[in-house]
């Protein structure tokens, strides 16, 4: 391949620069505020599972029945078009994070559940034989091993969040998968734009285990 | 022995469901004493250990322990609050046969954490005092070890010392040498025989009949959900007065006789 090959390739990537900036940008918007969503979802979930009342655990089961069990596009189409029929309609970025975010839900619940599970009973039974109170012990002793079992699909939980905000592209939020086919349309390479795109994805979701890796690392030491 | 005892329990039982494990068990442990329980595997050892420190909330009977009175009848009034709970078990100390270390935290710290957050030391003088104890059982070294690099024995030791943090009145062994490898078992013993010479009173669940006999001076036999012989190890073990005790010591010192070896540092120790 020649230099000035190179060099006219990216001569035509040059003006959208910002504008793909502000796509990916707007990804990790999306996807954090879809993680918070997913976790506060995710743990009345996990709650609810292992109430008292018979009818929180089934709303509970049935939550994470329905979402696990559908497609998650079939899920953005549910809030976004179905729901302004019911007299509730939400712009395509609220529509978005709220569809991601209960999607991501069932699957935090369940991961949540099985860490605490995974965590031996005598753990907790030994904080309590020293006096201490459910709240020290749930926050000193319990969560932060929960943490560390939890860490790895957690992981693959925030990495598949913003794999999925592609699928908004559908709901008209512009973001990156949205933008670079709105280039395409007009610049007629959907090559070396696909390519683009997958890569700005492949930076941040490489970039999450990195850093995932490394408190898995930090967290090594104990064990 | 003479005087109040430091617990008084009564008529304790436990169910459950339909199984019922503890049908009435009555005693009296006086300050300074080592009681050693024994009896077959589902005897409700473990259970009755567990319900003294309200790890089991009992079905029946009363307990009185240090100002403590809980009634445990249904309907009673004196059923214990969450907060006497706490107070409770900060004066009980707990020894489980697992250990049970908090694997993310250091040694020192698992021996800190509590003496700081539930009896609110302060952090300086709890950790000087975490590392006297650890001191005299030659883990002084370990202090910034995680659990998981100490041998199982050592493990068992610093749990030991967690739990004497608390600076307890009373202190519960539940067969806390039978998840160790056998020349394990003596240096765990042995501290359990120097903290019995020091005076603890202490309540310990064992299989070990020769730390029973040596150790303790008062052995109670567990057997179908009630304290079937209360005695003197002399009397308990040597002349056994039930055909079933008779028949489970004939069992556990056959075991015994298998791995003899770990009788022997303790009784060095006990001097
Ligand atoms: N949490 C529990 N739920 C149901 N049954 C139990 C529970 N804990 C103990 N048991 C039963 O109670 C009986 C006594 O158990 P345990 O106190 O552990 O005996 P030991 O310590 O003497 O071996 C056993 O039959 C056991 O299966
Ligand atoms: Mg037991």
């Amino acid at each position: 391949m020649r230099i000035d090959t190179i060099a006219s390739w990216w001569e035509g990537f040059a003006p959208y620069v910002p504008g793909f900036a502000a796509a990916s940008g707007l990804v990790l918007v999306l996807s954090v505020l879809a993680i918070v969503v997913s976790w506060i979802c995710g743990l009345v979930a996990a709650l609810a599972k292992t109430s008292r009342f018979s009818a929180l655990r089934r709303a509970s089961e049935f939550y994470i029945w329905f979402i696990r069990g559908t497609p998650t596009l079939i899920q953005i189409f549910i809030i976004y078009f179905g729901l302004p029929q019911m007299g509730l309609r939400l712009s395509p970025f609220v529509a978005g994070v709220i569809a991601l975010g209960v999607n991501g839900g069932a699957y935090v619940a369940e991961i949540v559940r099985a860490g605490l599970s995974a965590i031996p009973k005598g753990q907790m039974e030994s904080a309590q034989a020293l006096g201490m109170s459910r709240w020290h012990m749930m926050s000193r002793i319990i969560l932060p091993q929960v943490f560390r079992v939890i860490l790895p699909p957690v992981t693959n939980e925030a990495i598949t969040m913003v794999k999925n905000t592609s699928l908004l592209s559908t709901i008209t939020v512009v973001e990156l998968t949205l933008y670079s086919q709105t280039i395409i349309a007009t610049t007629f390479r959907p090559f070396e734009f696909y390519i683009a795109t997958a890569l700005i994805y492949l930076v941040m979701t490489s970039l999450i285990s990195q850093a995932a890796g490394h408190l898995e690392r930090h967290y090594a030491r104990s064990l | 022995m003479a005087g109040e005892p430091l617990i008084r329990i009564r008529d304790l039982r436990k169910r459950f469901g339909a199984h019922e494990v503890l049908k009435g068990v009555s005693l009296d442990v006086h300050a300074g004493e080592v009681v050693s329980v024994i009896g077959a595997s589902g005897s409700g050892k473990s259970t009755f250990l567990r319900c003294v420190n309200v790890l089991e909330r009992p079905n029946g009977g009363t307990m009185d322990f240090e100002g403590f009175h809980f009634d445990y009848e249904e309907g009673a009034r004196r059923q214990p609050t969450a907060a006497q709970l706490r107070d409770l078990r900060a004066r009980i100390g707990m020894v489980f046969q697992s250990y049970n270390l908090w694997p993310h935290l250091t040694v020192l710290e698992n021996v800190v954490e509590a003496p700081i957050r539930v009896k609110g030391e302060r952090p300086a003088e709890a950790r000087e005092k975490a590392e006297a104890l650890l001191a005299r059982i030659g883990l002084a070294e370990k202090r910034h070890a995680y659990p998981s690099k100490l041998s199982g024995g050592q493990q068992q030791r610093v749990a030991i010392v967690r739990a004497l943090a608390m600076q307890p009145r009373l202190m519960l062994f539940d067969e806390v040498t039978s998840a160790l490898d056998p020349e394990l078992v003596g240096e765990v013993l042995g501290l359990m025989a120097n903290l019995a010479s020091e005076g603890m009173t202490m309540l310990l669940v064992t299989h070990e009949i020769g730390f029973a006999r040596e150790v303790s001076n008062r052995v109670i036999f567990f057997d179908q959900g009630v304290i079937a012989e209360d005695g003197s190890p002399g009397d308990v073990l040597r002349q056994p007065s039930s055909e079933r005790l008779k028949q489970f010591l004939r069992r556990v010192l056959h075991e015994d006789a298998y791995h003899a070896a770990p009788a022997a540092p303790l009784l060095g120790g006990r001097t």
